[in-house]
């Protein structure tokens, strides 16, 4: 029989593996899915991963996608380790978007790139940022959970594009469809060539995980993000101002997923257009990419690489067996609530126990 | 009958078709929290009970059964989060996220054979006599179909077994003082499951009049953030059911509101579909207000895994 027992120690090593079996275990859960239309689970899971790592082409893709996770997944992390639920990113992300093409298309149009690409990253930003402040003034403020204002606003925000691309900056030369024009040639970023890769972004993710490891463990800020999220009690009686460090914590969650909305718009798409087409759900996904790097930035440029494939799988199985894009969604849930769980599985062990029956 | 007349009648019949599936599921999920459970997986479960509910009315031609079946899974996904959340101590954030994840993804999976399908059977509206003779409220209160009905009728039940007996003691104890109510005999984690139970149950109820009732169709999306209206509508209820057949119908009235906007003053419906989510940042300020002012505040231990003391 089993037999459930605490745990004394639980090492780095023991860690690592747990979440190698929390993946496995996820992918065949996830796959059985696949028999009740008769489909072989192992051959579909096996299409899903030989495409995403298996091939260039498939590699370049997964680089590809892992772009935006970095930068959202980076930024998560800042906001989970203090305890701030921000459920958001995918809604800075789009505002991301918008902002570029704002400058890119209309504001900034005749700058040389070295100033527009720039300041479109910047506005990125600053656009991203202050829609997480949003939420985290309702928060301090008003005590309102932040997963409910960072989820609303994101419906908002995709209700805005929406509004933008079919109404006032509908292109005149995208014949009809809903999409505003696209950005002239100074405005988009270069990529490497045969591929999707925009390496500028990829470039500043990879810092911006550096930059974020260095905050956290070595900055004064760092320390109080730390603090306000594993103790507020004590937050509160050694004079940490919550307001500043929560207003710094999204400041910091929703421009960096901002900046990943002006990658995917000047680096990928080049024009604005509906929500669901910029983000194919990065600023969600990007939620379980933090929790996979146990909140650490360096992993997540692994876990972000990991879940651009499973991205690219997504694809495979629209596009190869027919099933709609928000099957993954089943993965990552189930990788989800593993990690939900995880709490357990880190305090305790379950044994198998041979029972001599007399 | 002027045409102001039959236009306010038709707002509010609407708004009540519009507003019952949140209030299903906010009087599951006032339940869910009461007893110190936070599922924020409504979204998921209302998907997974429009799918499977549209699915079974669709083979058995029979919406009972459907409603019935979406019920059913309800239930069987909102235990997934008891388990994690109750058995394993998890963190009910993040499996509350999980359980919306899983079931938008099994729904859309589910769901793709049924796109551009659309049910033969329907439910009809019953209406009670004599009362349905009364001049405007006969048709609009007497006369609706069936699940509206049970919605009033669950309302005022859950009301008075929350607050007038013996077991609605029981359920708000393991949300105010989980450790009290243990002393006392009370096994809270059982109680819990149950609760959560009843949110899964009522929430799969309301999946399946969205896509039996309220468009009879599947449209992958459809619960479109209705779930998470629910979670703030909870709030706004202050924990209370009666409460939320106000909160609802307010809700159920915006809805129908965006349309008689677009129509007669020819704004855009993308900036009239944020409308709801909009007004619930509002309500949600406002609930601040209040519970500020009345001293009404969430149940003390919501989120919080009740442990036994380890020897």
């Amino acid at each position: 029989m089993f037999v459930i027992e605490k745990r004394k120690t639980f090492t780095k090593v023991q860690n690592f593996f747990l979440i190698i079996i929390f993946i496995v275990l996820s992918l065949i859960m996830s796959s059985l899915i696949f028999l009740l239309r008769g489909l072989n689970p192992f051959f579909v899971l096996t299409k899903i991963l030989t495409s995403a790592f298996g091939s260039f082409y498939g590699i370049k893709e997964t680089i590809t996608k892992s772009i935006p996770l970095i930068l959202c997944g980076t930024g998560l992390v800042v906001a989970f380790r203090g305890k701030f639920w921000n459920i958001g990113a995918e809604g800075q992300l789009l505002i991301g978007a918008v902002m570029a093409t704002w400058i890119g298309l209309f504001i900034g149009k005749n700058l040389p790139s070295y100033i527009l690409i720039p300041l479109m990253f910047v506005f990125g930003f600053l656009g991203g940022g202050v829609v997480g402040l949003i939420p985290a003034i309702l928060k301090v403020k008003f005590n309102i959970n932040e997963v409910i204002t960072t989820l609303m606003l994101n419906y908002i925000i995709e209700n805005l594009i929406s509004y933008l691309v079919y109404g006032p900056w509908k292109g005149k030369t995208q014949y009809g469809f809903p999409y505003t024009d696209n950005l002239p040639k100074n405005a988009l970023l270069p990529i490497i060539k045969g591929s999707r890769i925009h390496y500028p972004t990829l470039i500043i993710g990879f810092f911006v995980a550096l930059l974020i490891y260095f905050l956290i463990n070595k900055t004064k800020i760092g320390y109080e993000i730390k603090v306000v999220g594993e103790n507020p009690y004590a937050a509160r009686y050694s004079g940490i101002d919550f307001l500043k460090v929560t207003l710094v914590i999204m400041l910091i969650s929703g421009g960096l997923a901002g900046i990943a909305g002006v990658g995917e718009l000047a680096g990928i798409h080049k024009h604005l257009t509906y929500p669901y087409q910029i983000s194919s759900g990065y600023g969600y996904t990007s939620i379980i990419v933090a929790w996979l790097s146990g909140l650490n930035p360096i992993l997540v440029l692994i876990s972000s690489l990991f879940f651009g494939g499973i991205l690219v799988g997504g694809d495979i199985i629209q596009t190869t067996f027919g099933f709609p894009f928000a099957t993954i969604n089943i993965f990552n849930g189930l990788m989800l609530f593993f990690i939900a769980a995880s709490h357990f599985f880190i305090n305790y062990k379950i044994k198998f126990v041979k029972v001599k029956y007399e | 009958m002027n045409e102001n007349y039959i236009l306010i009648y038709s707002i509010l019949k609407r708004a009540i078709i519009s507003g019952t599936p949140l209030l299903l599921a906010t009087l599951g999920e006032i339940y869910t929290e009461r007893s110190g459970v936070l599922n924020l997986g409504i979204e998921g479960l209302m998907a997974i009970g429009a799918v499977t509910s549209f699915g079974f009315t669709l083979i058995t031609k029979n919406p009972i059964f459907g409603i019935l079946i979406g019920i059913l899974f309800g239930i069987l996904l909102s235990l997934i989060h008891g388990f994690v959340s109750i058995t394993l101590k998890g963190n009910q954030t993040i499996s509350g996220l999980a359980l919306t994840m899983l079931g938008i993804g099994i729904s859309g999976f589910w769901g793709k054979a049924y796109i551009g399908k659309s049910l033969s059977e329907r439910i009809s509206e019953i209406s009670i006599p004599f009362f349905e003779k009364i001049p405007f409220i006969g048709e609009l209160i007497f006369k609706n179909d069936p699940l509206v009905f049970i919605s009033w009728i669950l309302t005022i039940l859950m009301w008075f077994i929350l607050f007038k007996t013996k077991y609605g003691i029981i359920i708000r104890s393991c949300g105010e003082n989980p450790l009290a109510s243990d002393s006392m005999g009370i096994n809270v984690n059982l109680v819990r499951y149950y609760c959560v139970a009843i949110g899964g149950a009522l929430a799969g109820m309301a999946g399946g009049y969205l896509s039996n009732v309220y468009t009879p169709m599947w449209i992958e999306g459809m619960t479109g953030g209705r779930g998470w209206i629910v979670i703030a509508l909870t709030i706004f209820s202050l924990w209370n059911p009666l409460r939320a057949i106000l909160g609802a119908y307010i809700f159920g009235g915006i809805y129908i509101l965006q349309y008689i906007l677009q129509l007669r003053y020819k704004i855009s419906p993308n900036l009239l579909l944020m409308l709801p989510y909009i007004v619930t940042l509002i309500v949600l300020i406002l609930s601040y207000e209040e519970t500020v002012k009345k001293k009404i505040g969430a149940p003390k231990f919501l989120g919080e895994p009740y442990q036994k003391e380890e020897k």
